[in-house]
């Protein structure tokens, strides 16, 4: 197991950049997940680390060596494709000690550790069928089979569950975090669907555009957004984001919201623009008829034990997720108020979040 | 009185209309395999019988058109005949009755050989380059990929035989007429680009993920091409391989043209076959009948490709 360093990586395909000088670091063994809309760069990155895309420039360290230019084969790192790339030619048996045979491992030894590893898995019943006749599930199984089986300094995933349907990948979902406990290995897997990296990721990279925007832990991905993209792209529904012509001081504890003070966490720093855009998750948003700050129910969304209702204030639309118990009319003009500690702030031009007491608190790591 | 609904599927064909579309098939198939018939026919029959009018259905099978197939035969006098003795094979006895002797054997089986070596070898080259060309042209960036694509199929935009008199001489020149490497250049020739646009196809189909896991396993592109990817492109290269093989095999303009003696393949040397009188039909008949041999086998060995291959891309896997 090995720790991966990527510096200053950057990757263009003709004119188009799609990825723009990237930096990270993933610990040896934690779960790393490159989180991000299509073609924000994250499938590149990984192909970059795996050695199937060359990088415009850059390094790649893994585990202390400089792997860049190096042939993919070179490597040790096994991949999860995303199609699974299970060789339909080939019995499971085979598809998971493949790896082992073009490293040249005997026989006795390939088939000892094809059997562990399907015992692992518990796929060791399915070890002589054909993969094509396979479910997802266990197709997905036996393409981690074939990663793990080489026992590699990491394993790469590219979105490996977005084939399969919702109950299998909650399942898969799962499997993976417990395998990854068991194995410890270095892992990055690459994914735009929030909920598979929120619930496996000890560490998130948010990309967009070809640019990391934020890596953090899931929490602090989600509670101290570094960008206004990350805050709306995190969360179902998304932080509301709403713009606010106030400028605020180092020092500042509220900024003014339709003529209402709104308590915000401390700024520790001076924002640079005029403009702010306020960021509020909708569970932090509540009902409160003496509070100035108000807006019209415009529709509700039912969701079993909470729901979403969406306001409509001069700043714009806001949704805020309440207990379902509560009756909510649409027309009715409601007050509301925001839990200040939680708040995010950015500057309106740059998207960049403004530093304040809650981006300063002790990190969840 | 309400009419009996009855639940039926709109995109499943009904099965009257199956058996309609069922019976036609089969109609159209005898059809086609009228003249097939008859050379089949033809092969069993005597001269007499084969030239007769009204043509004969019915007929006492002979062995006469293979004998005269595989032999050449000279007119003797009977009483020379009488001499000789006993005849030592059936095909002695019938040459007899017919007052000839066999004098040795035809040009027929080295002119079979010469269709194989031909036929095969120049079927193998296609294949082999197209699969190299079609996978390059599948898998990397090409400069101009898109105009090398049409070039090569515009070699295929009009008859082969149009360009038969600048490559007669250029043969000529290059001292490739009448020769089996000649021959295989030229089948190659025409059929590497129905070959590399045929693989191609299959090859696209073919993810590429395959090969990208393979060379992560360890493997090298080179390595990963003939274990990856090559099983996998067999249906594909089995459907190409029958079509270049026919088209190499049945080809006959060519063959007049640039072959005469040690290159010739059978499909000029058939209807030179010349009995006492005209044609020997029933040696033409066997003659044919043989040809079509290789072609049935290896196309019935092969079919379950090339059915799967014929039908490639019209649904997703």
């Amino acid at each position: 197991m090995a720790e991966i360093r990527v510096e200053n990586l950057k990757k263009a395909f003709g004119d188009f950049v799609a990825v723009k000088e990237s930096s990270f670091t993933i610990p040896d063994g934690s779960f790393f997940c490159l989180l991000g809309p299509s073609g924000c760069g994250k499938t590149t990155t990984l192909r970059m680390i795996a050695g199937l895309e060359l990088p415009t420039s850059g390094k790649i360290f893994l585990g202390g060596e400089d792997v860049a230019f190096k042939r993919a084969s070179e490597r040790d790192i096994a991949f999860v494709f995303q199609l699974f790339a299970l060789y339909p030619h080939m019995n499971v048996r085979r598809n998971i000690g493949f790896p082992l045979l073009c490293q040249g491992v005997p026989g006795a030894e390939i088939r000892k550790r094809v059997e562990e590893t399907a015992k692992l898995l518990r796929i060791d019943h399915l070890l002589d069928k054909s993969v094509s006749g396979l479910a997802g599930g266990d197709r997905q199984r036996v393409a981690l089979g074939r990663a793990i089986v080489r026992r590699p300094l990491a394993f790469l995933m590219d979105e490996p569950l977005g084939t399969l349907d919702t109950e299998f990948r909650d399942l898969m979902c799962e499997e993976l975090r417990q395998l990854h406990n068991r194995i410890s290995a270095t892992t990055v897997y690459v994914t735009h669907d929030q909920l598979e990296a929120m619930s496996m990721a000890d560490h998130i990279a948010v990309m967009n555009h070809g640019v990391v925007e934020q890596l953090a832990s899931p929490r602090d991905i989600y509670d101290r957004p570094a960008t206004v993209f990350v805050a709306s792209f995190i969360g179902s529904p998304a932080m509301n984001l709403l713009t606010v012509n106030s400028r605020i001081a180092k020092g500042a504890k509220a900024i003014d919201l339709q003529g209402a003070p709104i308590a915000i966490p401390e700024a520790r720093e001076d924002a640079p623009g005029e403009k702010l855009t306020l960021g509020v998750r909708p569970e932090h948003v509540r009902f409160s008829d003496s509070s100035p700050f108000r807006g019209e129910v415009f529709g509700t969304e039912y969701l079993g034990t909470t729901q979403i209702v969406t306001v409509a204030t001069a700043q714009g639309h806001l949704k805020a997720r309440l207990p379902s118990q509560i009756a909510v009319r649409t027309g009715e003009t409601v007050g509301l108020t925001l839990a200040g500690e939680r708040l995010s702030l950015f500057d309106a031009a740059s998207g960049r979040a403004i530093r304040t007491a809650l981006y300063e608190e002790r990190p969840h790591v | 009185m309400t009419a009996a609904i009855t639940a039926h599927s709109v995109v499943e064909p009904s099965s009257a209309s199956k058996r309609v579309a069922g019976a036609i098939v089969i109609v159209y198939a005898l059809v086609s395999m009228i003249p097939l018939f008859w050379i089949f026919a033809t092969g069993w029959k005597t001269p007499p019988d084969s030239i007769s009018y009204p043509p004969k259905l019915v007929f006492a099978p002979s062995l006469e058109g293979y004998c005269n197939l595989f032999t050449t035969r000279t007119r003797q006098t009977p009483e020379y005949i009488l001499g000789l003795g006993p005849p030592q094979t059936i095909c002695d006895r019938i040459t007899r009755q017919r007052d000839m002797v066999i004098a040795g054997p035809s040009n027929y089986a080295p002119r079979f050989i010469n269709s194989l070596i031909i036929a095969f070898g120049s079927t193998f080259c296609a294949v082999v380059l197209g699969v190299l060309a079609a996978y390059g042209f599948s898998r990397f960036k090409v400069p101009l990929k898109d105009d090398l694509l049409f070039f090569i199929l515009s070699t295929r935009m009009m008859p082969p035989i149009a360009v038969a008199i600048p490559i007669y001489l250029m043969y000529r020149q290059l001292g490739l007429s009448d020769t089996a490497m000649g021959m295989i250049l030229l089948y190659t020739a025409v059929n590497v680009s129905l070959a590399v646009w045929l693989l191609k196809g299959f090859i696209d189909e073919i993810p590429k993920e395959y090969e990208e896991a393979a060379m992560i396993d360890g493997y090298t592109r080179l390595h990963a091409f003939f274990k990856v990817v090559l099983p996998q492109a067999a249906t594909g290269i089995a459907a190409t391989a029958i079509f270049c093989l026919i088209f190499a095999w049945n080809e006959y303009a060519f063959a007049v043209l640039l072959t005469s003696g040690a290159a010739q393949t059978a499909p000029p040397f058939i209807p030179t076959i010349i009995g006492e009188g005209g044609m020997d039909w029933p040696a033409v008949g066997a003659g044919t009948t043989l040809f079509l041999i290789p072609i049935l086998v290896f196309t019935v060995l092969l079919r379950k490709h090339l059915l799967r291959g014929i039908t490639f891309g019209a649904v997703r896997k």
